[in-house]
């Protein structure tokens, strides 16, 4: 549960599975359907950054939305203003949201745990207030925001949706394997390390600063990526969009997920998608149902007492059940 | 001259209003080790209940003593039944507990008074026995208010025996468990009395601001600037944070080109301004750890 998977053919042949899994999807529900489920691996994507940086690595952040922000509006800079194809400024957006956070980084690796929490909190509340600012309004579009048309489809004989689907779909696979492969790493065990005990790991020669920027980096990189699939998705960008209770939300859904795990970061991002809609259909039902953000508070805090490791902790310790009597 | 002097008693009345939070913020700091991210949230639910007492009784003085009363107590059964479970794990579980709390509060509030802003009177009568364009009565009596009330905390502290057993508590629990402070109930006790001091900056906050659910996050915001930037170990270094927050904030809101849209910004600068060049703050001490 602490450390990724080892390669097995096993974890090969189901994450495959999964791939595959994820391919078929779009080509069986309605368009409206691989839109959400977009949205959720756009969600997904920012909340397996966010597992990097505070499952595997220790650091917190209550203020992910400010990097989903940052992708977001990058993208959409670019595509209106610039005229560029959506899907080519990816590697910008990539870019611009690693150097912020990376350079956030830097006051963050004085901060112990709960100063980072506190620092990102402050960003986060801070962040639809600078998207506002008339200065930059030429560029931002201020409150309005800006907005431009969804990517065209890749290939002949797909919808809009679907194509966007298959694009986010890839990019998300590839980012987990991309993390998988990271942990696995001389660099994933010093994160871990670091994680686990800071004071053991610079004494074992690990720059510990250096990584520490790094990760947050790589973190605000993956959340950048998130929301710029997100502006795709909708079509749009504005300031309030990306207000404080996103960067929560996505807390939610990465602790509701597992945040030391790589595939906890789909079940996060979907749970963020279709529970809140769920939960939003149950609460129609009576005036006595609280509205579902007060029903994930109370099982936010309920799994804190029991499930710490979220639904793919429960899920690994489950298998793990059931494998011990065949193994002993 | 007179905008400056407008500007800056108008910053030292809502600068009160951090001081308040700050304070709440620190007590909980001092005695467990974290921030309340919820306190912002907590002090605006209280605030909605002193506004929905208000329409019952037609009191508003009734309706904030009986809310402040009802935060006290509210305070020490969140402590007891919800936080007490994770007080012994790591950061990260109570962190997510307080956001879990936040997100109930805010939502809460949604759901009981809904989103539109609703208007609580001021605590203070308009007139206010003399005439000054410098100051409104409702930000004098916020100034004095405050202050008389932090007087009330700083002497409850001083010379209390529940005060000084708080502190015990919160210095030294092993310690104070050995010379019979029940350790626990202090703690409930502090999360008593900062929600109580949170529900207080919320009425006062209240006519200043518009009451909605949200109304919060950016007090709470500046709130933990003043704590900060006036030490988050010490009390009155809290206090004074937060006055100086308050006031830095009117100042910069005026004078800095595009500063009155940036207020949020600010506190974010002054955030981490003060945790990479003075961690410890103005009145703080440097915590020193052996490792």
């Amino acid at each position: 549960m602490i450390r990724p998977n080892a390669l097995t053919p096993k974890l090969v042949l189901s994450f495959g599975a999964l791939v595959v899994l994820g391919c078929i999807v779009p080509l069986i529900v309605e368009d409206y359907d691989s839109y959400q489920i977009t949205v959720a691996f756009s969600y997904g994507i920012a909340i397996l950054g966010l597992n990097i940086l505070t499952g595997y690595n220790g650091q917190f952040s209550i203020g992910h939305s400010a990097f989903f922000a940052i992708g977001a509006y990058t993208a959409a800079i670019m595509i209106t203003h610039f005229g560029w194809h959506p899907y080519a400024t990816l590697p910008f957006v990539a870019i611009a949201a690693f150097m912020v956070g990376f350079l956030f980084g830097f006051p963050a690796l004085r901060l112990e745990g709960l100063y980072l929490a506190l620092a990102t909190f402050a960003l986060a509340v801070a962040t639809p207030q600078i998207l506002k600012v008339d200065a930059l309004e030429e560029w931002t579009g201020g409150v309005q925001g800006l907005f431009f048309d969804k990517p065209d489809p890749i290939m002949g004989g797909m919808s809009i949706d679907q194509s966007l689907y298959y694009v986010t779909w890839i990019v998300f696979v590839v980012l987990m394997a991309l993390t998988w492969a990271l942990l696995h790493s001389r660099s994933g065990r010093a994160i871990m390390a670091i994680r686990d005990n800071p004071i053991a790991a610079s004494t074992m020669g690990i720059n510990t600063a250096l990584y520490k920027t790094t990760t947050f980096g790589i973190s605000a990189m993956f959340a950048g990526l998130g929301g710029a699939f997100f502006a795709f998705a909708n079509a749009f960008v504005s300031p309030d969009t990306f207000n404080f209770f996103i960067a929560v939300y996505l807390l939610v859904g990465s602790v509701v997920g597992g945040i030391v795990s790589i595939p906890g970061a789909l079940l996060g991002g979907l749970f963020y998608v279709f529970g809140q809609e769920y939960a939003e259909e149950v609460s129609n039902l009576s005036e006595l149902i609280p509205p579902p953000w007060v029903t994930f508070g109370i099982f936010l805090i309920l799994m804190m007492y029991f499930a710490p490791f979220g639904i793919w902790g429960l899920i690994e310790r489950g298998m793990a059940r059931l494998k011990r009597p065949s193994s002993s | 001259m007179d905008l400056f002097l407008q500007l800056t008693l108008a910053g030292l009345a809502i600068g009160s209003i951090y001081a308040c939070v700050a304070l709440a913020v620190v007590m909980i700091y001092q005695a467990t080790d974290h921030f309340n991210f919820a306190q912002g949230e907590m002090a605006m639910f209280s605030t909605f209940v002193a506004w929905a007492l208000f329409q019952a009784t037609g009191s508003i003085w009734l309706a904030f003593v009986l809310a402040v009363a009802a935060s006290f107590i509210a305070g020490i059964i969140i402590e007891r039944v919800i936080v007490k479970p994770v007080e012994s794990a790591p950061v990260f579980n109570q962190i997510i507990v307080f956001i879990g709390l936040l997100m109930i509060f805010n939502n809460l509030a949604g759901w009981f008074w809904e989103h539109t802003t609703k208007t609580l009177p001021s605590l203070f009568p308009e007139d206010m026995g003399f005439e000054s364009t410098l100051i409104s009565s409702h930000n004098l009596g916020v100034i004095v208010f405050t202050l008389a009330l932090l007087l009330v905390v700083f002497l409850f502290f001083k010379f209390t025996k529940v005060g000084l057993a708080m502190k015990a508590a919160a210095a030294n629990p092993d310690s104070a468990r050995l010379v019979g402070v029940s350790v626990g109930w202090m703690l409930a006790l502090g999360w008593g009395l900062a929600s109580a001091i949170g529900a207080v900056g919320g009425v006062l906050v209240a006519p200043i601001v518009f009451l909605e659910p949200n109304m919060m996050s950016g007090v709470l915001l500046y709130g933990f600037a003043g704590a900060l930037f006036g030490g988050v170990n010490s009390p009155g270094g809290a206090v004074a944070g937060g006055l100086i927050v308050g006031v830095l904030e009117n100042w910069a809101r005026q004078y800095v080109p595009g500063g009155s849209e940036l207020g949020l910004t600010f506190a974010l600068v002054l955030i981490v301004g003060v945790l990479m060049f003075k961690p410890a703050g103005l009145f703080g001490r440097v915590v020193v750890k052996r490792v």
